[in-house]
């Protein structure tokens, strides 16, 4: 029950919740047995380990810190000693189970309540989630000092309220038991004072010789608070250098902006003007670009049809399937390294760039089209290049921009919203060669793990053994803490106090929402040690330099107002105009060899800093639905040619280096290349990393970082299995998803209903329910949708919604309440993609209901589909007779890691059950958001509930403003309007399920020249055959 | 004095020229009971049946394992998942169901038709069905890896929680027909058997065993009321039976038939599930019954006449079934619903369609050979049928469960079905739970009804007049 | 040949079979007199506590008025259970070192918190909000029982879902002025004992119940025995 959970997450939320429960007496934590390994040397430091080991109370201690999920994930069968406790365990169980008498529990009140806190009602947090490409400013809710969910930030300009996976996600490393959880000298255990005295003397030795031998090298740094602590730190050495290294953000985007403007500078689009869009592999609705959140608001809303002729179109040439060339209305596939000579033809038709560059039949008609279509909309288009696309593409782009008018209007040219925006890769280049020159004394390296994702040809890890002192801070015990001498265990952003500037340049405070769980250093607090300040807290450092920013009066209120709003007044940078220096397109690099290898950074774990978060180890990538592994995507004809097949194990061999990755065939994916995704291929960085996929960085070389030809796959043979959550992607000729073009649209408004014919609302031999005070339902816009996944995280965390792990994703077992199914049409060379969120359908005549043995799941009042766990017996009859299988069942106790270890059961948010084994669940419109605003409402005395007071975790999350949740009963809420569109259309509706989630049509808009009126019809009455087919 | 001539001419008609008698001739009252009780109380425990018994029992170990695993971990250790939500455990359920309907057939309908040759086979037949329905039962019980809770909360009764169960869940209306079916197939089989364990009390030797089956035989003397009561009795008992062996497959289609999932969602189940029960159960009951007769030299009981007719009734249900692919097929076309094609599509030219063409082989082609008199009455040829019969309702409960849903509405949420080692432990394990049983049985009951053999002879029919009569 | 049965087993047969009905019927009402019997319950059954807090003597002898400890009682789902402050406000002045009060002592000074046994503790899927019964003027003492004459705190109902029902399915029965809420002593309404609610006095529970469902807005039965009401 919630209240218990409340008060026992209560007395002091530092403290695992375990620590406060008496009937767990004599327990051991791990910073216990740490405290006890502290101050041990090497080989003592072992003996200890022995005798401790020896007690059962570390036994227990492993066990809780060590979940038997684990071996689930690695999908280890079942060992000897399970077979021996069978017997006796499972009697037991059916004896014991029968007639449950409830153990006692305790109940842990605090000491000194904190005046904040109401027991038993959540508190919510303003911060904002630290990114290179700019933080995501969010609000966090808290449960007595537990942080449990993160939701988006409403008032923030720089998205909107909306979030993305990684943010969602972020809150899951937060209690990650993986995390490092102590400070280590080669690996031994250590306190920070230890640390203090080691590091004091080389420092001052430096002090003395001006820091010549001082290297800091840092991620990117958008936090104006570290940055001033960086200058004083470059005050205090002035010789020591400052390196900043990022192995995926920017691109060559900033080398571009050099050499056209001289200077570094962010671009920014403004979607909310563009009619025409054409992106050269940019890739603008994925989860990592450059505002993100705000492109996808922008872009859904410019592409609702209801728009007519000003609707958004797009042209999209890409090198690999992405969400963005999902959503394009037309779409070029080409390897990466063609997409210069495609850029620099339609730089010569829009009348900017050197000679034209001609193409043939395909391309051509695209890249006459696209054109035409830019310089009709001049002012309204926009030129979008992908940020690893090379330097000439971005400076055609720009000047392309510049030429049909879009700069100012739909493009935005900013300062860098970070304090160093350098070129990452010559700045690493710069350090390994003083290190190799054995000029660096002291590297200290803050949040970064280059031995895993430095360009390979540099030798960082050689280079790096030649200095003689090598300090290490971050979350995890890395590739390269295991290679430093001293390694400090940083803290979560939620467990610290900073600030960090999103991508438009807003800045925004970061406050800790709990105390840090293993006592870890922030990078301002590491940074003030060096600066000689080792007593300073995050909290003085930051508040101190905001007094020094801040010029009017008051500045409590103002600190106050920051914080409460979660951002900080006139922050925002102003766009910039600025001439361009050199327009010189460089000349296009002669690159050889057939095969090309293209690149990329993984959708939901990033450059691999997410490697050991479960939750987004288990989202399906977009476009490929593949969990847990990275592949090597290849086009189907590729995959012939050269006798490939899916899951084959393949050797890749590029520029003398190889590594072994498993083949996905994708359709749309260009011919003669292979796509790689970055990040994974870890070893011994935690449970749930290690081991997966492989590391495509060892590949990866500082001259051609992107893509480059000269790539050699030969089969192994061997085969190696991928988790899919979505092995079918061709809809069999079923009106599933409802497509149209503008053209027909706006001929036929209702189109989606003559697909099917759907029996009449009154088709019944029963009264249909009268709902008297709310009925609740939802509307999912698939023309906004762009397959970002981020509602499949919120859900996910709102509901507790266990991770399975690769081997049950495999047996089809994944528990995602809400899912994106990806659908293609068309040709495998080029198709069309769909993105079709599903959740419970909340069915009025619901299938599940009438075949459950005990009512386990039944209507409730305000028509929702209620799951009662507590009821389920699990007979699974339910979900075999949900047409839309979006039921979920518990076939083995997927909650373990909850239940057996302290930290992860403190994320679980208390106003929902946490599921056992035997259970069936799904998506319930997350009613204990719709009872916490009922109950609120009615002690209100009875007011009614205003529209978008109750908000579902996807409907908040979602970048896009894709899902609308409300009262139906209210004709002027939003979600009533949506379903009085004509688009809107029940999935399945032919089965008479009536179904409380409908979608809105997707409507395309192509070019009449690309896409010929005729064929067009054909394809439309051939969706309606097949539709007829579906019926 | 009809009943006599009547009977007479019937036997007359009965037995054609060639066609072999149901009891062979030279047998006299003492002579049968001697043969059957022979086997139980004098005949010495034989290597055969020592070796059989073991085999079966550690079959049952192994479903005692296969179990304990499952509560202990819970059902994810099949093969099952999403969208295949139902796998063995429901097909399992399905298949020894059927095969309990023969039994009761055989000692109910048969008996109503006075179809006398049933004498000789219904006593194992009925314990048959018995044993079936036990392993049956289970599945329903296990399949939610948490039967503490189905005990709980399927069976109505006045609980803390204050509320009932879903009635209209076919899953609570299983719950009732199988129940049902085994107490009145436990009582039918009890009651048949009471004069034969008076028969058993008076001729055993052994003190304990004269005690145990005086017991059971509750003061048997064979009066002519106790012989009156009887019959009552037991016609009462056949009448309530006989509509349960229609009834109980039929609540059990149901569980398909109720849904909307395509391939489950038919009016064809009710009729084709009971014909196929029975076709599954009399294949069972000549797997059972050709063995013994070879093994305990009851060939002279069991005659080449019950295999024929046995026989006649496999390839007659058989067909029915046949019938019941024809329709689905036909429905599929017919409907014009693209799901209903799609289904029958996939059924046939899936990835499980080896699976369709392996059940219309084994349950419609081969046992056509039923045709052949030669067939019927070759003991070997037609236990080899029986055996390819079983397996094919196996593989037709297969594709009607599996493979139905492995594809449905939504491609997006497609799958496969595998089953696991534990799958195939739990399957076997229930075989040797039924076999156990049934090698018991033959070593303590009497396997063939004594008295009802008895009324088979010629000089009987006086009796059964005066009985009728009195 | 000698009878193996003595002829009294005749008799002894009949009666065993009407015995095994018995016997049967039987053990069904025991298993379900178990269930609800307070060892399965703890209903009326004290729990050790590190100190024997006597609710009688707070309310009933001090006059301590329910909120005073149980802040968050009329504002959020959980009433909220006193932090080792709350009991100091007093026991700083009084009874200061009574050896009994020790560990709030110890708590106060050490900082680690008492640590209470549930004695009100529904399952951790139940999900029952204190505020809002209030709210709708569902007494303390409906659920709690007489908590001012109980010396050491025990569960005054079995907690048991039926038991919950019994209200959920007609709270007309049970429902009383708001300002009668945290009242102890209060009694339904009666001839002897009439109750006024704004004006209107009533001497019957039933119709005075179904006024105060109108005045409070209570939801339909319907709408108040969905799962979700108290199960998500």
């Amino acid at each position: 029950m919630d209240n218990e959970q409340n008060t026992k997450g209560a007395q002091e939320p530092a403290k695992p919740k375990a620590d406060v429960c008496p009937t767990k007496r004599g327990k051991l934590e791990l910073s216990e047995v740490r405290d006890m390994l502290t101050e041990k040397k090497g080989p003592q430091y072992w003996r200890t380990l022995d005798e401790l080991s020896q007690t059962p109370e570390f036994e227990e201690m492993l066990h809780r810190e060590f979940p038997r999920q684990a071996s689930e994930w690695e999908g280890g069968g079942t060992s000897r000693r399970d077979f021996l406790k069978v017997m006796s365990a499972s009697l037991a169980l059916a004896a014991l189970s029968a007639c449950v008498k409830q153990p006692l529990e305790p109940i842990v009140p605090y000491v000194r309540q904190p005046e904040e806190i109401t027991l038993g009602k959540p508190l919510f947090f303003a911060t904002a989630f630290p990114m290179p490409m700019g933080a995501v400013p969010v609000l966090v809710e808290s449960h007595e000092g537990r942080p449990t969910k993160i939701e988006g930030n409403p008032q923030h300009p720089a998205t909107l309220g909306g979030t993305d996976v990684f943010t969602q996600a972020s809150i899951l490393t937060l209690y990650d038991p993986d995390r490092s959880q102590t400070i280590t000298y080669l690996g031994d255990a250590r306190p920070w004072g230890q640390f203090l005295n080691a590091i004091r003397g080389p420092l001052n030795a430096q002090k003395a010789a001006g820091g010549g031998g001082l290297r800091l090298l840092t991620g990117a740094v958008t936090s104006p608070t570290l940055a001033a602590q960086i200058r004083d730190f470059q005050k205090l050495y002035p010789q020591a250098k400052w390196h900043v290294w990022e192995p995926v953000a920017h691109g060559n985007a900033r080398a571009a902006s050099q050499a056209r403007f001289g200077q570094p500078i962010d671009t920014q689009y403004n979607f909310e003007k563009a009619e025409v869009v054409v992106t050269l592999d940019g890739d603008f609705l994925s989860s990592g670009f450059l505002g993100f959140h705000r492109n996808a608001r922008q872009f859904a809303a410019r592409r609702r049809p209801e728009l007519k002729e000003a609707m958004l179109r797009m042209y999209a040439v890409e090198s690999t399937p992405t969400n963005t060339g999902g959503k394009a209305d037309h779409r070029l596939p080409v390897r990466a390294s063609e997409v210069e000579s495609i850029a620099r033809a339609l730089a010569a038709q829009v009348g900017v760039g050197g000679a034209s560059v001609n193409l043939q039949g395909e391309q051509a008609k695209f890249v006459a089209a696209a054109a035409k279509d830019l310089q009709s909309k001049r002012g309204r288009c926009v030129v979008v290049p992908g940020e690893h696309q090379s330097v000439a593409v971005h400076m055609l782009a720009h000047s392309m921009n510049q030429a049909l008018g879009a700069v100012g209007q739909t493009v935005i040219y900013t300062d860098p919203i970070e304090a160093a925006p350098v070129d990452y890769t010559a700045s690493l280049k710069e350090i390994v060669g003083d290190m190799n020159a054995g000029k660096v004394d002291i590297l200290i390296m803050v949040g970064v793990n280059p031995v895993y994702d430095a360009p390979v040809d540099l030798n960082f890890q050689q280079a790096m053994d030649k200095v003689p002192l090598r300090v290490h801070q971050g979350m995890y015990q890395d590739e390269t803490s295991r290679l430093s001498h001293w390694h400090i265990n940083g803290t979560h952003y939620l467990e610290q106090w900073g600030d960090a500037r999103a991508f438009d340049g807003t800045a925004s405070i970061i406050q800790p929402l709990i105390a840090p769980l293993y006592s870890g250093r922030s990078d301002h607090e590491l940074l003030a040690m060096m600066n000689g300040q080792s007593d300073a807290s995050g909290y003085d450092l930051v508040r101190k330099y905001w007094q020094t920013q801040h010029t009017g009066l008051d500045f409590e209120s103002w600190w106050r107002r920051s914080l409460h709003d979660g951002l900080i007044e006139g922050t925002t940078s102003a766009p910039k105009t600025i001439a361009a220096k050199g327009t010189a397109i460089p000349a296009a690099p002669q690159s050889s060899g057939s095969m090309e290898i293209m690149f990329r950074r993984d959708h939901t774990i990033y450059d691999g800093r997410f490697a050991q978060n479960a939750w987004l180890q288990e989202t399906p990538k977009p476009m490929t639905q593949l969990t847990w592994d990275n592949a090597v995507l290849l086009s189907i004809a590729t995959g012939k040619k050269l006798d490939i097949k899916t899951e084959d194990l393949v050797e890749l061999e590029y520029q003398g280096r190889k590594v072994k990755g498993a083949v996905w065939l994708t359709p749309g994916h260009p011919d003669n290349a292979a796509t790689v995704y970055l990040g994974y291929g870890r070893d011994n960085s935690g449970r749930v990393a290690s081991g997966l996929g492989f590391n495509a960085y060892k590949l990866r070389r500082s001259d051609a970082p992107w893509f480059d030809r000269g790539l050699k796959l030969t089969k192994t043979g061997e085969t190696y299995e991928l988790a899919c959550t979505q092995g079918h992607q061709n809809m069999e000729g079923r009106a599933l998803v409802r497509a149209a073009t503008l053209e027909e649209f706006i001929k036929n408004p209702g189109f989606a209903h003559e697909m099917v014919e759907a029996p009449a609302p009154g088709l019944t031999m029963y009264a249909a329910y009268q709902y008297k005070d709310h009925k609740w339902g939802m509307t999912i816009d698939m023309n906004s949708c762009i397959g970002c996944k981020t509602c499949v995280v919120a859900c996910q965390s709102e509901n507790n919604i266990p991770v399975v792990g690769k081997t049950e994703v495999k047996r089809g077992r994944h528990m995602h309440w809400l899912r994106i199914d990806t659908y293609h049409e068309g040709t495998a060379e080029n198709p069309k993609s769909y993105f079709q969120p599903v959740p419970c359908m909340q069915c009025e005549n619901a299938p599940c209901e009438v075949v459950c043995p005990v009512g386990a799941t039944v209507h409730s009042a305000e028509g929702l589909n209620d799951m009662v766990y507590n009821r389920c017996v699990g007979t699974r009859y339910c979900s075999n007779n949900c047409p839309y299988k979006v039921r979920r069942f518990n076939f083995l106790l997927f909650t373990a890691p909850v239940w057996d270890s302290p930290q992860l059961s403190m994320l679980q948010n208390p106003d929902v059950t946490v599921r056992s084994r035997g259970v069936m669940e799904k998506c319930n419109y997350c009613v204990q958001r719709i009872t916490h605003a009922r109950i609120s409402a009615e002690e209100d005395n009875n007011r009614k509930i205003p529209d978008g007071e109750v908000l579902t975790a996807c409907q908040q999350a979602c970048p896009a403003d894709a899902i609308v949740f409300g009262d139906m009963n209210d004709p002027n809420s939003r979600v009533s309007k949506m379903k009085a569109m004509q688009r809107n259309f029940g999935l399945l509706e032919e089965l008479n399920t009536r179904p409380r989630t409908t979608y809105m049509a997707v409507v395309r808009n192509p070019n009449p020249e690309l896409e010929p009126q005729q064929k067009r019809e054909e394809h439309a009455s051939l969706a309606v055959a097949d539709a007829g087919k579906g019926v | 004095m009809q009943q006599g001539p009547e009977e007479k001419t019937i036997t007359e008609e009965r037995l054609l020229p060639g066609q072999p008698a149901t009891l062979a001739p030279g047998h006299t009252l003492g002579s049968i009971t001697d043969k059957i009780s022979w086997v139980v109380l004098r005949r010495p425990i034989t290597l055969g049946w020592v070796s059989g018994f073991a085999i079966a029992f550690g079959l049952l170990m192994l479903l005692q394992l296969a179990i304990g695993y499952l509560l202990f971990r819970g059902v994810g250790i099949w093969g099952i998942n999403i969208p295949v939500g139902w796998g063995f455990a429901i097909i399992n359920f399905v298949w020894w169901i059927g095969i309990g309907h023969a039994g009761t057939l055989i000692s109910a309908i048969l008996l109503l038709l006075k179809q006398n040759w049933r004498n000789s086979i219904n006593r194992f037949a009925e314990a048959m069905t018995l044993f079936a329905v036990a392993c049956a039962g289970m599945f329903p019980l296990i399949h939610t890896g948490r039967p503490w809770l189905a005990v709980y909360w399927l069976f109505p009764y006045p609980n803390t929680m204050g509320v009932w169960p879903q009635f209209r869940s076919p899953l609570i209306w299983d719950v009732f027909a199988v129940s049902t079916y085994g107490t009145i197939s436990l009582l039918f089989w009890f009651v048949g058997l009471i004069p034969d364990l008076a028969t058993f009390r008076d001729t055993a030797k052994n003190p304990v065993a004269r005690f145990v089956y005086g017991l059971l035989a509750m003061g048997w003397r064979g009066s002519a009321r106790h012989w009156k009561r009887y019959e009552s009795a037991y016609l009462l008992l056949a009448g309530l039976a006989t509509p349960l062996v229609l009834s109980v497959h039929t609540v059990v289609s149901f569980d398909f038939a109720v849904s909307i999932l395509p391939g489950w969602h038919t009016t064809i189940f009710p009729p084709y599930f009971v014909a196929g029960a029975i076709y599954s159960g009399f294949a069972m009951v000549l797997v059972l019954a050709i063995p013994i007769r070879q093994f305990y030299g009851m060939k002279d009981m069991i005659t080449e006449r019950h295999l024929d007719n046995a026989a006649k009734v496999m390839l007659a249900t058989g067909l029915i079934v046949a019938y019941g692919y024809a329709m689905e097929v036909f429905f599929a076309w017919y409907s014009a619903n693209g799901f209903e094609r799609f289904m029958m599509h996939n059924r046939m030219f899936g990835p499980y369609g080896w699976a369709y063409w392996m059940l219309i082989a084994t349950n419609i082609v081969i046992p056509q050979v039923l045709w052949i008199r030669s067939v019927r009455l070759a003991p070997f040829k037609l236990f080899l049928v029986s055996i390819v019969v079983l397996v094919g309702m196996w593989m037709e409960r297969f594709v009607i469960v599996a493979v139905s849903l492995h594809r449905d509405f939504l491609p997006s949420s497609w799958g496969m079905y595998v089953p696991t080692r534990w799958d195939w432990m739990t399957f076997v394990g229930t075989l040797g739970l039924f076999f156990t049983a049934m090698f018991l049985f033959i070593r303590i009951m009497p396997m063939i009804s004594i008295f009802e053999m008895r009324t088979l002879l010629p000089e009987s029919k006086i009796e059964e007049e005066v009985a009728a009569h009195d | 040949m000698a009878q193996i049965f003595h002829r009294s087993s005749n008799s002894l047969a009949r009666v065993s079979m009407l015995g095994a009905v018995v016997l049967v019927a039987g053990l069904l009402w025991a298993a379900s007199e178990f269930q609800r019997s307070p060892y399965f319950t703890y209903a009326g059954e004290a729990k050790m506590q590190p100190v024997p807090f006597s609710h009688q003597h707070h309310v009933a002898g001090l006059g301590l008025d329910c909120r005073y400890c149980h802040t968050s009682v009329e504002t959020s789902g959980f009433a909220g259970i006193p932090p080792t402050k709350t009991c100091m406000n007093c026991h700083s002045q009084i009874w200061t070192n009574a050896p009994m009060l020790e560990p709030v002592r110890e708590s106060y000074r050490s900082g680690k918190s008492l640590v209470w046994t549930r004695v009100n503790d529904l399952p951790d899927f139940v999900y029952f909000d204190h505020s809002i019964h209030i709210n709708k003027g569902v007494g303390c003492d409906t659920c709690h029982g007489p908590v001012n004459k109980m010396p050491l705190m025990y569960s005054y109902a079995s907690l048991q879902m039926e038991w919950c029902l019994n209200c959920h399915r007609a709270p007309e029965k049970f429902l009383r002025p708001r300002d009668q809420v945290f009242n102890m002593d209060y009694q339904q309404p009666s001839s002897s004992k009439p109750v006024s609610v704004n004006g209107k006095t009533y001497t019957d529970q039933l119709a005075m119940g179904n006024d105060l469902k109108q005045a409070y807005h209570l939801r339909s039965v319907t709408d108040i025995t969905n799962c979700n009401t108290c199960h998500r």
